[in-house]
């Protein structure tokens, strides 16, 4: 059994009268270890197919199974759960708490995982030194470059062990060399065997991932536009330590 | 999630924002201080009225008093006898369920000489030897009237504390106890034998501080000594008893009395017939028993009445009764006020905080942690407030108590301090309800696109 499996989804939105079919009968199964990129022209529903992916939002029809759960009729209690163990989510605009401390950024989901207090500094501090930020623990969000910011997004999100990550656009807020050391850091994570799902338009990061996944029109594409998933290029060599 | 880090997350809110918080808390403040206050005054008030009420005798005294005749009467009026010395000899001698009649006759406008000093007292009364029970008196020094004194109107008094500290001395100006029996004295111009002395009368807390100041050690006085009794709070009714002069009933009426009434008329009218009955669960009975010996004594005109101790003890209860519910209608309103501001707020500080709540709900939390960290944080706000009103109520207790020394003490009660902050804390749970409840609601991906 595949780790994720979608069955005929979709998502409509009403605007005023008007019905807009984000999502249009997605199928698609993800299985464990696989390191996939989305693919599609802006406003094609990519983001809407990663919110439901990573529980932040429900279907209006289709089923989906995620790590053995059927999730599409999960209670709101039930999905906050499966979003605190079993996803990790990283968004372009990195999303940390302002008021709090790298530290304790990281330490956010266990905190409502229930791990005591000393452990969740210990795996914080785990985390951090995976994403190679350990030095910067006390400072605030916004003493940090963009990178760092998304750096320790990550290591939010790896922090809890998730089997599965899902980043939406997460280089698209940095200049290209410091979303190239981003890509770099889930090429390494990709090889300790992590499940990873990003949308991206970059096609030199589309062109890294073994799998690519295009969205048109709510629908996933028959075919890959070679263009736009970097094939016309030619593929990168193996990933550097990411520094920013 | 851990409950003292929501409420630590909360106390750094309250913190960040410091004077807004400030301000939301004033109502809570002013409830809190004025609800503690204002039940630290009404305490001080019933504490004060009960002393005085045992300094005047116990519960089971009952007052035979004047009263104007009914109007079906009123052409009897002229007629009305008064209280006199016949009712007093009636109730005596037929009254069997009264144990102690004690009249009295008063004597007005009444100085006390010796040698150059004066004192007018409290009150100089002829009274039977029964006052000594009905009014709780010790006698500490010398001895009271004999039946002899009481015969042949002998021109002996017992006299309180307070007129021996103003005729001889004061044991605190002095240095120590005079006790001036023996002593001859004029009242009004008529030579007297002092022939007893009256216990120093204090309340409990005046003798707390006394006993405090014997503590520390003689101290060296500044400035004029201080005077016992009148002056110092609470004493007003133990002022009175230590300024009593008595002499026998007998000497107050053939010496003072017989030749000095209206028109040069003796006025026999006593000015007092306390009675007490044998014991509470008798008193319908005992005064019904009076009721009917008396309105033999007066020919059926109803010119008296009774006054019974509990009577007076229930309109004292039912003044500190009206107190309480005017002061906790006006705390209450202000914690309601204080209650709709801290909503106010809160309101407020979810909607800045739309998107850190996404946040939080995208890494896991779930609608109930959002619920119970904002409805924390607003009784964390409450109980601040709390604080800091309990901290002013005890400021404004100590104010009170500067301006006004003479008034009764305010006692701060542990029970308001606690209805106080339990009070703020239900307010504080009441106003983020709905706060709570809305943020708990909010959509993940709606609550995180929010700009
Ligand atoms: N909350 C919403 N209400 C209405 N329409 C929406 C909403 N979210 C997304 N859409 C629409 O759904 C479509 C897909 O959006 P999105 O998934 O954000 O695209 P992408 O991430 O691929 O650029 C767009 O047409 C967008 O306008
Ligand atoms: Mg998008």
């Amino acid at each position: 059994m595949a780790l994720v499996e979608l069955r005929n989804v979709t998502k409509i939105y009403h605007l005023g009268g008007e019905e807009i079919r984000a999502l249009d009968g997605v199928s698609l199964d993800i299985q464990a270890g696989e390191f996939i990129s989305i693919i599609g022209p802006s406003g094609s529903g990519k983001s809407t197919l990663m919110h439901i992916l990573g529980c932040l939002d429900s279907p209006t029809g289709g089923t989906i199974q995620l790590d053995g759960v059927m999730i599409q009729d999960a209670s709101p209690r039930q999905l906050a759960a499966i979003r605190n163990r079993k996803i990790g989510f990283v968004f372009q605009f990195f999303n940390l708490l302002p008021k709090l401390n790298v530290l304790q950024n990281v330490e956010l989901p266990m905190i409502y995982s229930g791990v005591s207090g000393k452990e969740r500094r210990q795996r914080a501090m785990k985390a951090l030194e995976a994403v190679d930020l350990s030095n910067r623990s006390k400072h605030r969000p916004s003493q940090l470059s963009g990178g760092q910011q998304q750096r320790v997004a990550i290591a939010r999100a790896l922090v809890n062990d998730p089997r599965i990550i899902f980043a939406d656009e997460p280089t698209g807020n940095l200049d290209s060399h410091t979303g190239e050391a981003i890509l770099a850091l889930f090429r390494k994570l990709s090889t300790e065997g992590r499940t990873i799902v990003l949308v991206t338009h970059d096609p030199e990061i589309a062109a890294v991932t073994p799998r690519r996944i295009e969205i048109r029109d709510g629908k996933i594409a028959d075919k890959v536009d070679e263009r736009l998933a970097g094939l016309d290029r030619p593929l990168p060599t193996a990933p550097a330590a990411a520094t920013v | 999630m851990n409950l003292l880090n929501t409420i630590i997350v909360g106390l750094k809110e309250v913190w960040a924002h410091k004077f807004r918080s400030l301000l939301t808390m004033l109502g809570i403040i002013l409830g809190v201080a004025s609800l503690v206050a204002m039940a630290a005054i009404i305490k001080g008030m019933e504490n004060g009225m009960k002393e005085a009420m045992i300094a005047m005798g116990g519960a089971d005294k009952v007052l035979l008093q004047d009263q104007d005749v009914p109007p079906y009467q009123e052409h009897l009026a002229d007629e009305a006898p008064g209280r006199t010395m016949t009712d007093v000899n009636a109730l005596k001698h037929s009254a069997t369920l009264l144990p102690l009649i004690s009249p009295e006759m008063a004597v007005s406008g009444v100085t006390l000489t010796y040698g150059a000093k004066a004192v007018n007292p409290s009150e100089c009364v002829g009274v039977w030897p029964a006052v000594i029970d009905m009014n709780l008196h010790t006698l500490e020094y010398g001895r009271f009237f004999t039946d002899l004194d009481e015969e042949y109107a002998n021109p002996v008094c017992v006299i309180g504390t307070g007129i021996r500290d103003d005729l001889f001395g004061a044991p605190e100006d002095v240095g120590h106890e005079i006790v001036p029996i023996g002593e001859m004295i004029h009242i009004n111009g008529q030579p007297f034998t002092i022939v007893g002395m009256f216990a120093h009368y204090e309340s409990e807390k005046e003798k707390r501080e006394e006993a405090l100041e014997k503590a520390r050690g003689p101290q060296k006085l500044s400035g004029p000594a201080r005077r016992r009794g009148w002056g110092k709070r609470g004493g007003w009714a133990f002022w009175r008893k230590n300024y009593t002069v008595y002499m026998p009933l007998n000497t107050a009426w053939v010496r003072f009395r017989s030749a000095a009434g209206t028109n040069n008329m003796p006025d026999p009218h006593l000015t007092d017939i306390d009675i007490k009955v044998a014991g509470m669960d008798e008193l319908e009975p005992a005064l019904q028993q009076a009721r009917n010996i008396l309105m033999l004594t007066h020919h059926t005109i109803q010119d008296f009445n009774f006054q019974t101790q509990e009577n007076r003890l229930d309109s004292i209860n039912q003044q500190i009764r009206n107190a309480r519910l005017s002061g906790g209608i006006i705390a209450a309103i202000s914690l309601l006020v204080g209650g709709i501001g801290i909503m106010n707020i809160m309101l407020a500080s979810i909607n800045e905080r739309i998107r850190e709540i996404g946040i939080c709900k995208a890494v896991g939390a779930t609608g109930l942690a959002v619920f119970t960290q904002i409805l924390i944080e607003s009784v964390v706000i409450a109980l601040v407030g709390a604080g800091l009103g309990v901290g002013a109520s005890y400021g404004l207790v100590g104010l009170l108590e500067s301006i006004t020394p003479s008034a009764n003490v305010p006692v701060i009660t542990r029970l308001a301090l606690i209805v106080a902050v339990a009070f703020s804390a239900a307010v504080g749970i009441v106003a983020g309800l709905f706060p709570a409840f809305k943020a708990a609601r909010l959509n993940p991906i709606e609550a995180l696109r929010y700009e």
